[in-house]
């Protein structure tokens, strides 16, 4: 899709502006995160899994080339297939040259952010191939025609009223009148319409959560069932993956797993945890005759030993999405692409550009709780850091924060002038401010436009300090010449 | 394509700052070794607790279980929860011989792959994990893994000996089946399924039976497998 990332402002004030999606924003906000907590805490060594999950990736990552190498060796010993892609366009053609020497109309698809990061859909369909979501979520989506809002749930922007009024535009051999707006309605409409889209499928579709070095396989967690009628009932299983989601063994996938949808859903285990290794072997009366795998670089290998390498340990959990102040009040779409949250504004620079994506490390009020909450335990907030270390070397952002950033970079090194003009400007906030508040400030009209500021009163922080009762031992520490 | 290849290692290699055909392959090891990393207590109960303990966490995530003496008493349980649900008294079976084998009475039975016709199957698993309740089911030509999905009613069929604590366990008893077998270590398919279908797409509002079963029932057999 063309990013929308540029305009991430416009974006988030129309979504502040959006009652359905507040709404659904405020549901999202009380659920996910207690789900969470409530399966941490059913685990007494769900922080130790964190850490070997973690280290998992690390030593993965290391040895990536190895990895893939093995992989590749297993996946086609069983009689699949790998096809390396750099780019997003090899990917989609590699899809395409497999569909059409299966002959294929029509294609079944389990979520994939892989398929959304290359735009699959859009693709096929322009090549006369229907492409079908099969995921509840995505389904609604897809006939919306809009982007996943979120990585694990795509469709959580849209208030129920909005998924029947879809159906009812969409599905128009039904009978306008009927009764569709309850959940069990629109979920037996959908289920209805998808089996028979599952049965006439000619090629399934799948993304998935780990490619196994030590057997080929690749792993697919749903909670549906939609990605087993996906691999399970056509002729030809393409999985499509990104580089990074290689595992050593079944036992470090095992890890992972423990530590995936605890964090995602707050399940100690989704529903369906699928392991397929190659096609159909002799006898079977049941799996697909081909067996692919299309995996992806588009812009990872040069993450590797980047600054941004810590990102790629990712599992696409969606937990620091749903613990991001800022992802709370806007949701998905305002980041302008298929990723969003803290991941999101992290990744997406990497993937299409800081030029394109730049506003995105920006959207984060650096609290740390993407970072505490993640299951792999990635320095988000680092590396959001990183992007507008980046920004400001490259001379970019206005000229406002780049003037206020370079004279406080330049005072700060000076450290007795520092405090002077701080002591000084307090002093004279402290008795500029009306009853305490300020009511407007130049250059912070941002603020003061929805709600007062409030006025310096006394000394600064440090003078204070200074004052205050002696033998506090961190009090010594900043005597002794501690800085901070 | 195979230009990609070399063009992606290549990349991998610059980036971690190391040159192909290095001697050295701690991943070769890794897998050989295929260690196993932490494992919760709760994964490491004594036999008779982790059936109990698997019962609790699937009815936890709304699994239905019955449990039998001998796997002569599979088409009563089966019976029983036909009856229960007001089901018609047809099932699809694994083409099994521990299935086929039985008798079935007043239940008409095929053996065969899931359809969508099929209304209720019941399969056999190859294990279950306690830790969360989860059934293992192994794709071969007597297991055709359709029936896991299709119907919307799945009975499972799982000897008490096959109940073990961890995942761990398993992928053990698998790489030791593939080793006496001279077989892939992987079927297939494996499944872990853990629960009934179920979907909160719309509106974050739980629903059961999304695309697979609504219903998932499991019945545990005390006997030993023969």
């Amino acid at each position: 899709m063309q990013p929308t990332s540029p305009n991430f402002k416009a974006n988030a004030k129309a979504a502040l502006a959006d009652r359905p999606l507040q709404a659904a924003l405020g549901k999202l906000a009380q659920g996910f995160p207690m789900r969470r907590a409530e399966a941490a805490a059913r685990l007494p060594e769900f922080e130790r899994l964190r850490d070997q999950a973690r280290d998992i990736k690390d030593h993965v990552l290391e040895n990536l080339d190895r990895y893939l190498e093995l992989y590749e060796a297993k996946v086609v010993e069983q009689g699949g297939q790998v096809h390396w892609c750099e780019t997003a366009a090899d990917a989609r053609a590699a899809i395409l040259r497999i569909c059409r020497k299966a002959g294929a109309i029509s294609v079944t698809k389990s979520k994939s952010m892989i398929g959304e990061e290359i735009a699959i859909n859009d693709f096929l369909e322009q090549n006369g191939i229907e492409p079908v979501e099969t995921d509840l979520g995505e389904y609604i989506i897809q006939l919306r025609r809009e982007p996943p809002s979120h990585i694990i749930a795509p469709a959580i922007h849209l208030s129920l009223d909005q998924v029947a009024d879809t159906f009812l535009e969409k599905h128009t051999d039904l009978d306008p009148n009927r009764a569709i707006r309850e959940p069990r309605a629109l979920l037996e409409e959908a289920r209805t319409r998808l089996r028979g889209k599952f049965l006439g499928a000619d090629v399934g579709l799948t993304g998935a959560n780990m490619l196994i070095a030590e057997t080929g396989s690749n792993v697919l967690v749903t909670n549906e069932g939609n990605a087993d009628l996906t691999y399970g009932l056509p002729k030809v299983h393409i999985v499509i993956a990104s580089l990074e989601k290689i595992v050593p063994t079944l036992e470090d996938a095992t890890t992972i797993l423990r530590v995936l949808a605890r964090s995602a859903t707050g399940q100690d285990m989704s529903v369906y945890t699928t392991f397929c290794t190659g096609p159909k072997r002799p006898q079977d009366l049941d799996g697909p005759e081909e067996y692919h795998v299309v995996l992806l670089d588009n812009g990872r290998t040069k993450m590797i030993g980047s600054e941004f390498h810590e990102m790629l340990r990712c599992i696409r959990c969606g937990a620091c999405l749903n613990h991001c102040p800022i992802y709370k009040s806007v949701g998905g779409h305002a980041y302008g692409w298929v990723y969003s949250g803290p991941m999101g504004a992290v990744l997406i620079p990497n993937l299409i550009g800081m030029e394109t994506a730049g506003h995105l490390p920006n959207a984060s009020t650096l609290c740390g709780k993407c970072e505490s909450v993640c299951p792999m335990r990635i320095p988000l907030p680092r590396m959001l850091r990183r992007w507008r270390q980046r920004q400001f070397a490259a001379g970019r952002g206005g000229f406002v924060a780049k003037t206020a950033l370079g004279l406080w970079a330049g005072l700060v090194t000076r450290p007795k002038l520092y405090r002077f003009l701080m002591g000084l400007g307090v002093a004279a906030l402290g008795q500029l401010g009306s009853k305490g508040k300020f009511k407007w400030l130049p250059l912070a009209g941002g603020w003061t436009q929805v709600r007062d500021l409030a006025a310096p009163a006394g000394d600064t922080f440090v003078a204070q300090y200074h004052k205050g009762p002696r033998g506090d031992q961190s009090g010594d520490l900043i005597r002794k010449g501690w800085r901070p | 394509m195979s230009d990609a290849r070399a063009q992606i290692l290549d990349r991998i290699r610059g980036g971690l700052g190391r040159k192909a055909g290095d001697p050295t392959n701690p991943a070769i090891d890794r897998i050989q070794t295929h260690g196993k990393n932490l494992i919760p207590d709760r994964g490491k109960l004594p036999q008779d607790q982790q059936v109990a303990l698997f019962i609790r966490e699937a009815e936890r995530v709304a699994a239905t279980t019955a449990k039998i003496p001998h796997f002569d008493n599979v088409p009563t349980a089966v019976g029983d929860y036909l009856r229960r649900h007001n089901l018609p008294a047809e099932v699809k079976i694994a083409p099994t011989e521990r299935l086929t084998a039985l008798a079935w009475q007043a239940i008409t039975v095929a053996g065969g792959r899931g359809e969508a016709s099929d209304g209720v199957s019941v399969s056999l698993a190859f294990g279950g994990v306690a830790e969360t309740g989860t059934l293992v089911m192994a794709s071969s030509p007597e297991s055709p893994n359709t029936l896991n999905f299709l119907p919307m009613d799945h009975i499972v069929v799982i000897s008490a000996a096959d109940i073990v604590g961890d995942y761990e366990t398993v992928w053990d008893r698998f790489r030791e089946r593939a080793r006496r077998a001279g077989t892939e270590v992987m079927p297939r398919t494996v499944n872990l399924i853990t629960g009934p279908s179920r979907t909160a797409d719309i509106e974050q509002t739980l629903q059961l039976g999304a695309h697979g079963p609504q219903r998932l029932h499991i019945v545990i057999v005390d006997e030993p497998p023969a």
